[in-house]
């Protein structure tokens, strides 16, 4: 593979990444926090209506664990495309 | 020991370590003040961006605004935290590998023109120094409240001590002191929250607290709040919404690209060694963030059931105002909580009814500044809290001030007007126009402008509709022009301003307002300050159509976003 194709390559692993860690990241706080919140209301988890923990607390464990699993990943494709830092 | 003297022993103490790191971390070169010379260890980093992220409004007035809106102020706790997500995916590694100093610069660069770093640095400047405002304030309101000076004295106290250290200091200076003032905050914030949690629940994690029941009984927390508050006629605390879906969902998203693209919270990213650690980095800022994020709605919903459990013990049994307690007398004397006997009988009556309710004034910002003192802790927290106030305002107006500098120093002066000074010289001018900076945030913190309290939402709503969309397109597209990027980053601000001027007048006149502020007239009902993602749209669009008529990028633009987009690798033409 030709220098160029490996960074397209690399390129394109890393928006498909993207597009996955960003879709969940749209679920756990728009459509779970937002969207249908009230229909999630009607799930329990402890004290909380489920809506309102995602609004409020789970969003957020989301978003943290979104960027670690990206870094991880992002590592991973530097590494197996060559492009990483030396 | 008196609390007020307590109080300025805590507070005496963090403001000598901040000076102290001043001095063990000065700058030496351009590279130290600008980025503190590319050597912060991604933790570290991660750490003095929470401090420089956390200002005075997510220390004092978030929890307040979560506890009046209930889940309606959950906009907040999304829109403030998933920013950082797009952060770490889409701008922060690439503009790290750039590996440039400030944010108009890459501007500048990657679409090759002057007039396309001009117009970066004034939203940059504008949307900074609106920013800086509510920090000042935040000084000069936390120095009064608490250390009963005045408003001005604090102001001038706090001036003082962001002087000393960022000048001398520059980045590296900040970026110690933001991890000082991030352990500062973060106790001062959580242990009147775990005391509040154990109090009420049992629980001593604040988190699961609020999904807890009450100590003593089968009721949980949330259930026993809905009842209180609903009993009284306010809304239902788990499902009170803000205006509509359509609105929550803009305003949420136009605070995470607003939040994207804040330039004081991007430069932090150029301070780490490496573009992996900028991703790594990244997640790191966002733990220490939701440490007090997820905190927070806690500390809203037990300081709301507190607050009306004290007025009103049981239903029917209202608190007699000869027998409120000390918090409550002190809070009045500062004029947050204020009580008129409307029915005459001596006893507090709190309801939703503006006809019959008695405390006809409860200031938000009370649900964390008198915590301490609800939940009966000892004078050396609410002297704490103190301290943790004054460091979420320092390390935010800290690091905006910065941000204010270098575009000034380094991409006006350096970078347009006086290309040929050494190195030396862009030093001694980067500290001036600290100084410089600073002066200009006092001023404004002296004589807060009509405007000062629209000001969070102009930032925002700046950073959203001109800076985010202009730094991913010089990432993600090749195709993306000068002309194109001139025309949308001109046209995403228009077209925000114009909606926020004419629902609250220009430059927050209230007189000028064209259209008034109310619903019947927003645009899809979406309210003023939820409106930067819809400037942020329209940027994209312009700057789309624009480009797709003019000439493409030139050859070595289109080499320098194939760069930047990958981490290591030969090639590299961007040496500084």
């Amino acid at each position: 593979m030709s220098s160029e194709e490996n960074r397209k390559a690399y390129w394109k692993a890393n928006v498909r990444l993207m597009v996955t860690l960003l879709t969940v990241w749209f679920i756990i706080s728009y459509l779970c926090g937002i969207v249908f919140v009230e229909e999630l209301n009607n799930i329990r988890l402890g004290g909380y209506k489920l809506g309102f923990w995602f609004a409020q607390q789970g969003s957020m464990y989301g978003f943290v664990a979104i960027i670690f699993i990206y870094a991880r990943r992002m590592a991973a494709l530097d590494r197996k495309f060559d492009l990483h830092e030396k | 020991m008196e609390l007020q003297t307590l109080t300025f022993i805590v507070v005496g103490i963090t403001f000598a370590v901040y000076i102290g790191i001043a001095f063990w971390a000065r700058a030496g070169s351009t590279s130290e003040f600008y980025i503190a010379g590319g050597g912060i260890h991604p933790i570290a980093n991660g750490m003095a961006t929470a401090a420089d992220w956390m200002s005075a409004a997510s220390f004092i007035s978030m929890a307040g605004l979560i506890a009046f809106f209930g889940y309606g102020g959950s906009v907040f706790l999304m829109g403030w935290t998933g920013g950082y997500v797009l952060l770490a995916m889409l701008l922060a590694p690439y503009l790290r590998k750039y590996g440039k100093f400030t944010v108009p610069e890459f501007i500048g660069d990657r679409y090759y023109s002057n007039t396309a770093r001009i117009v970066a640095v004034v939203c940059l400047i504008v949307a900074s120094v609106t920013y800086v405002i509510g920090q000042m304030k935040g000084i000069g309101v936390a120095f009064s409240r608490f250390l009963e000076t005045s408003y001005e004295m604090g102001l001038a106290v706090g001036m003082g001590i962001v002087f000393i250290y960022a000048v001398v200091g520059g980045m590296k200076g900040i970026t110690y002191t933001q991890i000082a003032q991030y352990c500062v905050l973060i106790f001062a914030y959580t242990i009147p929250a775990i005391f509040i949690s154990l109090n009420l629940t049992g629980n001593p994690i604040p988190q699961l607290g609020l999904g807890s029941m009450m100590t003593g009984t089968e009721t949980y927390l949330l259930d026993r709040l809905d009842q209180v508050v609903t009993e009284l006629g306010f809304a239902e605390y788990t499902t009170s919404a803000r205006l509509s879906t359509l609105n929550t969902f803009v305003y949420t998203l136009s605070l995470m690209i607003g939040t994207a693209g804040l330039p004081h919270v991007i430069i932090r990213f150029f301070t780490v060694t490496k573009v992996s650690d900028a991703r790594v980095s990244a997640g790191w800022a966002l733990i220490f963030i939701t440490i007090l994020y997820t905190t927070a709605p806690a500390v809203a919903a037990m300081a709301r059931l507190n607050l009306h459990e004290t007025i009103q013990p049981a239903s029917g049994q209202n608190l007699a105002y000869d027998e409120r307690p000390n918090w409550f007398k002190n809070w009045e004397k500062t004029g947050l909580l204020k009580f008129e006997d409307k029915n005459g009988d001596g006893r507090i009556q709190y309801t939703a009814d503006k006809a019959t309710n008695e405390m006809v004034k409860v200031d938000r910002d009370i649900m964390v500044l008198a915590n301490p003192e609800i939940a009966k802790l000892p004078n050396w927290v609410i002297a704490l809290v103190a301290a943790g106030g004054l460091a979420a305002a320092l390390s935010t107006a800290a690091g905006l001030l910065l941000a204010i500098a270098s575009s000034i120093s380094h991409d006006l002066l350096k970078g347009v007007f006086r290309p040929d000074i050494t190195e030396k010289q862009e030093l001694l001018a980067s500290r001036i126009a600290m100084a410089g900076a600073i002066a200009l945030a006092g001023y404004l913190g002296f004589n807060p402008p009509d405007f000062a309290a629209g000001t969070v939402a102009l930032a925002f709503g700046l950073a959203a509709s001109s800076i985010f969309p202009a730094l991913m397109m010089g990432i993600f597209s090749k195709r993306i022009n000068r002309e194109g990027a001139i025309a949308g980053m001109i046209a995403g601000i228009s077209v925000t301003l114009l909606y926020v001027f004419q629902h609250k007048g220009i430059m927050f006149v209230a007189d000028t307002a064209f259209l008034g502020d109310m619903k019947a007239n927003w645009f899809m009902g979406i309210e003023p300050n939820a409106f930067g993602a819809v400037g942020a749209a329209v940027n994209f669009t312009v700057a789309y159509a624009v480009s797709s008529m003019t000439p493409e990028p030139p050859d070595h633009i289109q080499h320098l976003v194939e760069d930047i987009r990958v981490p290591g690798g030969a090639g590299s033409a961007t040496a500084h």
